[in-house]
């Protein structure tokens, strides 16, 4: 009879009873950290889409604008010269009759006067219609349609940021004016769309939240991961070859190396201070120059690409190096012909991963001036090269995030979005790069 | 008379003494290796065999704290003199190595490597004809003919260790040095190994690291014995096998130490 036996495989003795406890308890810990991981990461997506998207979509105000000639060329020369003196200001009563002609049209009765019913709009729509005209000044006299940025408060009531209630106290916006927007509404002359300026376009100014983007800054983000390429991967890679494969290892070399970890582990103000001395106020660099982003944050990223470069120097078996020596390669073309392609995935891998650090830093831009107000767009705005000022993505986002109206806080969110769409790309760059390279072996 | 066996002598080491850091793990080696001879080190593990042979390529330099004093002359030129380039030297001796270790390229890339390096070639056909005769030669070529594209890493171990073979003998060298090369191969891969190491000693001298005493008594035709960082005893393998005036030898080879 089995159950007789003194030590039967049947039953459990306590002691396995014990350690099988304890590894359920072990498993279900590891299962519980996964799980709040998660739910962090979900809750914070969330987070960041629902505040965020709402800064893809935009209100914007379609009306019919008569380019009356008595205010905009009262001689009628049509000489640019003198087109050009009349400022914004003088367009403002364009706004006006155009506001009030859409309200006959549609039949809608206020007791608003023209300039609180201008009021909502942007107040970029003065300027967009001069540089219109600038732009094509034959059409001078005759009625066209523009599609104008509404106002942030009304932008904001229709993404219910702006109640009744709240705008008590907010002498931009009234109730009637609000009555205003629901009657436009339901005329179809004011209507919520995708806000591609959003994206591709410059910064505004306080006063202007509903035309702020982020195209500008992606383009200040962008000259400086060029600078940090461009530098950091040959530099990063060079020195990593010369430490693995061919410096002596003695005291210097160890103290280098020892020197290179901590230098990853250095908080990144500290290479905008040092950037903000060594380049802007002794070589006299220009201040919020991607040129300067770029080095900073070259100085940031070599410790992250030196080590992952090393590590993966360090991962092709030696087997391969004596292979390329026995048949009388030289050290040289054993790393270039032989180690080096080896290498290649793991380097790749670390270089994206730095840049999307880099891309991600703000500190050290704050320091430099990264922070320029870029309102125009490019090409034509100072933010087309290495040299102009400019900012960056998380810089911008920072500078939104600090500014007082709300409207601008739901663009700070919208930007992170944008950027979380880089580095996401760029991760995922990263990993099919190294799927890719290592299938070859 | 002397001259017709300096013709023969191909590797002649004098006073060979090798250092890691502290540890003298050579001592007073004295060995005249012959041309299109097989040479077998013999000895137990950690007795220097296998260091000794990396010291007749130079291979021992890529290790840092390694130091090697005393003379080894190839063809009576010194190869630790200032004026010899590793790289050179390495081209003249050949070297195959304990675990297969192909390129992970084509097999064909892998032999045509060291002709590439070395500039043996000029046309394309030249060097498919270099490819062709080492494969040949490595007694590779029939399996793999057909399926030259084909990764190295991808053939069985037997097969990669011929084929390593192959692009040792590709960049014509004139002393192979095969380092315990049986040791990751199964019998039969062994026995093909050792078919060729036989047919080597046509065009090179071989010199050859072994633990198994069989295999030395097969495929050499002198064996070295080292044991603690000496050469205890070096002569015709028969005699070492049958009749050793070492009694270190001796017990080594019916296996009483080792």
């Amino acid at each position: 009879m089995s159950n007789t036996l003194k030590n039967s495989l049947l039953t459990l003795d306590a002691r396995t009873k014990k350690r099988n406890a304890a590894e359920t308890r072990f498993r279900v810990y590891g299962i519980a950290a996964i799980g709040a991981g998660l739910a962090m990461l979900i809750l914070l997506l969330v987070t960041i889409f629902g505040n965020g998207l709402g800064a893809f979509q935009q209100t914007f105000v379609t009306l019919n604008v008569p380019l009356l000639e008595e205010k905009l060329d009262k001689n009628s020369t049509r000489n640019l010269e003198k087109i050009k003196k009349v400022s914004t200001f003088g367009y403002a009563p364009l706004l006006k009759q155009a506001m009030e002609d859409t309200l006959a049209e549609n039949g809608i009765e206020t007791d608003l006067k023209s300039k609180k019913q201008a009021a909502l709009l942007s107040k970029s729509a003065a300027a967009q219609l001069r540089n219109y005209v600038l732009a094509n000044p034959d059409m001078i006299g005759a009625t066209v349609e523009f599609t104008f940025l509404a106002n942030a408060r009304v932008d904001g009531y229709l993404k219910d940021r702006v109640t009744r209630e709240s705008i008590a106290d907010d002498k931009n916006i009234n109730a009637t004016q609000l009555d205003l927007v629901d009657a436009l509404l339901a005329a179809e002359v004011i209507e919520q769309r995708f806000n591609l300026s959003f994206i591709t376009g410059a910064d505004a100014s306080d006063q202007r939240p509903e035309a702020a983007g982020m195209g500008v800054s992606m383009l200040g983000s962008f000259f400086m991961m060029l600078v940090v390429l461009a530098l950091a991967l040959p530099i990063g890679v060079a020195a990593s070859i010369y430490l693995e494969e061919f410096a002596p290892k003695n005291w210097i070399t160890d103290i280098i190396e020892v020197n290179i970890s901590n230098l990853a582990a250095v908080p990144s103000i500290v290479f905008g201070i040092l950037g903000l001395a060594v380049f802007i106020n002794s070589m006299h660099l220009p201040q919020s120059a991607p040129l300067v982003g770029g080095l900073v944050l070259t100085l940031m990223t070599l410790p992250t690409i030196i080590i992952s470069t090393r590590a993966s120097l360090k991962s092709v078996p030696p087997s391969i190096r004596d292979a390329a020596l026995g048949v009388g390669a030289s050290k040289m073309q054993s790393v270039f012909h032989h180690v080096l392609p080896l290498a290649a995935p793991g380097i790749l891998t670390g270089t994206i991963i730095g840049l999307a650090q880099a891309l991600g830093e703000t500190a050290p831009l704050l320091l430099i001036g990264m922070i320029g107000f870029i309102a125009s767009n490019a090409p034509d705005s100072v933010a087309s090269g290495f040299l102009d000022p400019n900012s960056a993505m998380p810089a911008q986002i920072y500078e939104w995030a600090k500014r007082a109206d709300p409207a601008f806080y739901e663009r700070a969110w919208g930007g992170i979005i944008i950027l979380l769409v880089f580095l996401i790309t760029m991760n995922t760059i990263a990993v099919i790069l190294r799927r890719r390279f290592e299938r070859r072996w | 008379m002397k001259d017709r066996l300096m013709d023969t002598i191909k590797i002649s080491a004098k006073d060979v003494q090798v250092y890691y850091a502290d540890n003298h793990a050579i001592k007073d080696v004295n060995v005249e290796i012959e041309d299109k001879t097989v040479t077998a080190f013999i000895g137990p593990s950690g007795c220097g065999k296998s260091t000794f042979l990396r010291c007749l390529n130079r291979m021992n330099e890529t290790i840092d704290i390694c130091r090697v004093e005393g003379d080894i002359l190839i063809d009576g030129e010194d190869i630790y003199d200032r004026r010899v380039d590793p790289v050179q030297l390495r081209a003249k001796v050949g070297m195959v190595f304990q675990k297969p270790n192909p390129f992970p390229k084509s097999i064909y890339d892998n032999v045509a490597y060291g002709p590439r390096i070395h500039g043996l070639a000029r046309a394309k056909s030249d060097l498919d004809e270099i490819v062709e005769k080492s494969l040949r030669k490595a007694a590779i070529w029939d399996e793999v003919k057909d399926r030259l594209d084909a990764p190295g890493t991808g053939l069985s171990g037997g097969q990669q260790q011929r084929l390593c073979i192959a692009r040792a003998v590709a960049t014509a060298p004139e002393v192979l040095l095969m380092d315990e090369p049986c040791s990751a191969l199964d019998p039969i891969a062994t026995a093909q190994v050792e078919e060729l190491i036989d047919e080597l000693r046509q065009n090179f001298a071989v010199v050859i690291v072994t633990h198994s005493m069989q295999q030395a008594a097969r495929v050499s035709q002198k064996t070295a014995f080292f044991h603690l960082g000496n050469l205890v005893e070096y002569g015709d393998t028969n005699q070492i096998f049958t009749k050793p005036s070492d009694p270190r030898t001796e017990s080594y080879i019916t296996g009483r130490i080792g």
